[in-house]
Parts: structure tokens; sequence; C-alpha cells
């Protein structure tokens, strides 16, 4: 049996828009022949510092970035392939991002059930009601008719993390869900997190959340110059890396 | 402490707004009084209702023409936005009073030629009578010609408008399985309207007064009429006041409707 998200040989290059941009010179290898695979109901959190590509990896597996060469598959559908089908690769593998990316102009019960409206055709009424389940399960019942702008960040990536839900995804892709929050509201970012993966939910994690790497991470993966350097089970990677600069980076990030 | 109430009140009038209000109410006094602007204000006032139609059907006209400029112009199809930007560039830079010309005198007898040459088998069917440039008055020309000219402004106001709108929440449609049509009507076009509304209201405020150009081409609105009334009865004076009291009215309290709204947004948006 393979695994559910295959990721084979992903490279891909940025041109930055400096001298020599528009020639192609100026060019940065984001990922040099990246391979993971993440099992069903498997929990990878990927660290490493800036520029790595960790980030460039999470988000060519739902395609808002497409791979120079290589090939990732969800299941049986490839990515990759020129004629892919996008919306039910995103269907499959929903997305949780930095800055929240609330929409801005709609509540959160609107937020929450419009991609099930449009998407998968679901009646309003129906979508109404899903949507109202899952922010319960998230703890925003009593802010359904808020707007983004007025919850808090915490708040925000929680109803973000309701909204990606309410595909009901196979996988779910999380982009440095905290680094946008103050520390007093990581916590119960984290702890709705954690609810997931012990729930059984497939998820890629790039973060440096040591505490939601033990508590929950199956595997920890450590990019660097996009390559993967090192993985393995959380506590053996933190308490004895074997690479210099694993070692280097965990000394930096403890 | 009172004092200081009432010098925080009387800085915050807005002296301008009061000085045009009092000479407003003078002038409508004055004209109420006396005989002759009487009777001008009553011929002026017969343009005003072709001034307004001008203004109205050209800016509805502009706003869709615009739209769709602007979404093209922001597209990922790089012909849609080359053929856009293409159009924007070249009536961006010809004065209004060159396009309406160009319309009223050579985009006219054009658009009859066309027309003929579409629908040439249902003329010569006899459902139609052949176009001639004559087929389009003056008034029909000159809405064309500002259509034509505010919809290449307008689509930059959209254009601007779209690219305001935070990247993060187009990826954020996308990443949920939206299509890019889904994604732009449901997500950027609604927040991308809201930012441009106080601008896009300015520019109808713009047409109001870029429509006293259709005078050249004769069409009877409030300046044309008044030039009319002005050389006949040499009572330039009297005249050009009138005509200048008819467009500061619609003008100047359509602006402070776009002041409030813009207050209204900023209010609404740091809740």
């Amino acid at each position: 049996m393979s695994a559910f998200i295959r990721i084979r040989d992903a490279v891909k290059t940025f041109s930055t828009r400096g001298r020599g941009g528009a020639l192609g010179l100026d060019t940065v290898l984001a990922l040099d022949g990246v391979t993971l695979d993440v099992e069903r109901g498997e929990v990878v959190l990927i660290i490493g510092p800036s520029g790595s590509g960790k980030s460039t990896l999470l988000r060519s597996v739902n395609r808002l970035e497409s791979l120079d060469s290589g090939e990732i598959w969800i299941g049986d559908d490839s990515v990759t392939a020129r004629r892919a089908d996008l919306r039910r690769i995103r269907e499959d593998a929903g997305m949780v991002f930095q800055s929240f990316n609330l929409f801005a102009h709609m509540t959160i019960l609107d937020n929450v059930s419009l991609a099930p409206r449009l998407v998968r055709k679901v009646p309003a009424a129906q979508a109404r009601e899903a949507a109202v389940a899952i922010l319960e399960r998230v703890g925003l019942l009593d802010k359904l008719d808020r707007y983004p702008r007025q919850l808090s960040g915490g708040q925000q990536q929680r109803a973000a993390i309701a909204r990606a839900l309410a595909m009901n995804p196979k996988a779910l892709l999380f982009d440095e869900p905290t680094s946008a929050l103050d520390p007093e509201m990581i916590k119960e970012v984290l702890d709705v997190m954690t609810g997931l993966a012990e729930d059984g939910m497939t998820m890629m994690v790039v973060s440096h959340e040591m505490g939601f790497a033990r508590a929950a991470a199956d595997r920890v993966v450590f990019m660097d110059r996009g390559r993967i350097v090192e993985q393995g089970k959380p506590e053996e990677l933190f308490s004895d890396p074997k690479e210099e600069r694993t070692r280097d980076f965990i000394r930096h990030i403890l | 402490m009172k004092d200081k109430r009432v010098a925080a009140a009387i800085s915050g009038v807005p002296w301008w707004l009061v000085l045009i209000v009092g000479l407003g109410v003078i002038a409508l006094a004055t004209a109420l009084a006396d005989e002759s602007y009487r009777v001008i204000f009553g011929a002026v006032a017969r343009g005003f209702g072709v001034t307004m139609t001008v203004a109205v059907v050209s800016y509805a006209a502009s706003l869709v023409l615009g739209l769709g400029l602007g979404l093209a112009r922001s597209s990922g199809f790089r012909p849609l936005r080359e053929v856009s930007t293409f159009y924007i560039e070249l009536v961006r830079g010809l004065p209004m009073l060159v396009i309406l010309y160009y319309i009223a005198f050579v985009g006219a007898p054009a658009l009859a030629g066309i027309l003929n040459g579409l629908l040439a088998p249902l003329i010569s069917a006899g459902v139609f009578k052949a176009f001639s440039s004559r087929s389009f008055d003056f008034a029909t020309r000159a809405v064309l010609a500002l259509t034509l000219g505010y919809g290449a402004f307008i689509a930059e106001i959209f254009r601007a408008g779209i690219e305001s709108v935070d990247r993060g929440q187009v990826e954020a449609a996308y990443a949920l399985g939206l299509s890019h049509s889904q994604t732009m009507v449901r997500v950027v076009l609604p927040q991308a309207i809201r930012n441009v509304l106080p601008a896009l209201a300015n520019e109808f405020v713009a047409i109001i007064k870029d429509s006293a150009l259709v005078s050249v081409l004769g069409v009877q609105d409030i300046t044309q009429i008044g030039k009319v009334y002005a050389a006949s009865t040499f009572k330039f004076f009297e005249t050009y006041n009138v005509v200048a009291f008819f467009y500061l009215c619609l003008t100047i309290s359509l602006s402070m409707l776009v002041r409030a709204l813009e207050r209204r947004l900023k209010r609404e948006s740091s809740q």
C-alpha cells in the first residue's frame, strides 16, 4: 500500500526580479529534489531555516505553486499532471495560512460555508448547518456573525481551520499557522490542531512549535537549501540529530 | 473649559462650505427677486434634464465598460491584458474634447458603415433601413464619446481596486477549490469595489462637469442653452452666473455625499 501523499524529486526555482531577472540569471532553487511520503493519518512537521523551501514544498502539494519537475500525488490524483483536476486536489488537501486569509468582507459563518456551497454545491441551509457544527468544534459558536477584523488572531486562525475543515479534506496543510500570533493565542490554535491529529487527520505542518511537535507529530522533517537533510521521530531528531546542520538549527530554536 | 469647547466648535466649522451655501442662498434670493434672473433660471433649467441624462447614461455605461476593461487589464491572459492596456493608454492620452469630436465626426460614420456591413442581409430584406451617420443624433454620439473616454479612467480605478485586495485572499479562495471566476466574483470584486467606491463616485462628479463639453455638438444641455441665451440677450454676466450655480449645486452636494461615504467606509472597516 503506497503512501497517501507522495512527493518525488520535486524541483522548483524562482526567478527573482532583481538585476538580470528578466534574463533568468537571478534564480533561487527553492526545492532541489525533494522526495517525501506522508501516510494516511500521519502528522508530519517540517522545520528548517527561512528560505529552506518548506513553505514552497507545502504550497506545491495543493498546487498553489507549480513544480519545474518531479511529481506529487494525493491518493490516486496527480497534482503535477498538466491536466490535473485542481478542484479535486484542493478538496482533498485543505490549507491554513500564516496570515489566516479569512475573507474580509464576509462573516465567519459565510467564510466557512462559502466553499461548500460554491464548490461542492451543498444547499445553503445544509452548508450553514454544517458550518455551525464545525465552528462549534473550534469554539467559535458565539462569533458566527462577526467579521474577521472583529476577532483576535487566535480566533481568526481557528475560524480559518474551520473553513478548511468544512470541505471535508482528507489532508490539511498548515503553513506556519502560529507565526503571526501573539504568544498567549498560540495555545488555543495548537489545541485545535492537536485535536485534529488525534482524530486521525493527515497533516503536513510547517512550524517550529516544539510543543506541538512533541504532542502530535509522528515525524519531523528538517529541510535546508531546498533539500531534506534529516528526518525522524520528534524525540530522536530533537535529542540526537545525526547531521551537523540539523544540530545547529535545533540549538537555535530550542 | 467652556472657551476651549467654543474654540473647538468654531475651528471645526467647514468655513468654505458656509461661504458657498451663503453665496448660494444670496444668489437664489436675488434670482427670485429679479425678473431677468428669473427668466434666465427658467431658460437654463430646461437644460438640466439633458445634462443629467447625458451624465447618468454615460456614467452607467462607462462603469460597465470600465469594469470589463479593468478585469481584462488584471487578467492572467496576456492578449486580453495587452488589448485593454492599449485601449486605456490611447484614450487617456487624448483630450476629452478631441474624443468627442472624433466620435461625433469620425466614429459615427464608421459605426454606420460597420452596422450596414453586419446587417446587410437584414437591410436588403427590408427589416431595417440602412444606417447613415444621421441615424445617431448628437446626444447619442456625445454619450458614446463620454462613455469611451470615462471607461478608460474607470478601468484604471477598478484595476487599482483589484490590485488593492490582498494576494492572500485569492490564495485562500484557490486553496478551497474556487475557480478563477468564482474567486473574482465572490472574493476579489466585492472587496475591490468597496475600496474604490469613493473614487468611482468622484468620477460621477467629474462626468457631470465634462458633460458640458457636449455643448460643442449643439446638444441642449445647461451650458449650450446658457451660451445661446447669453449670445442672444447679451446678459453674459447673469447667464453664466446661473449656469455656474446649477453645476455647483450638483457637484458640491455630490462631493459632500462622497465624503460622507468615505467616512462611513472608514468607520466600518475600523470596527
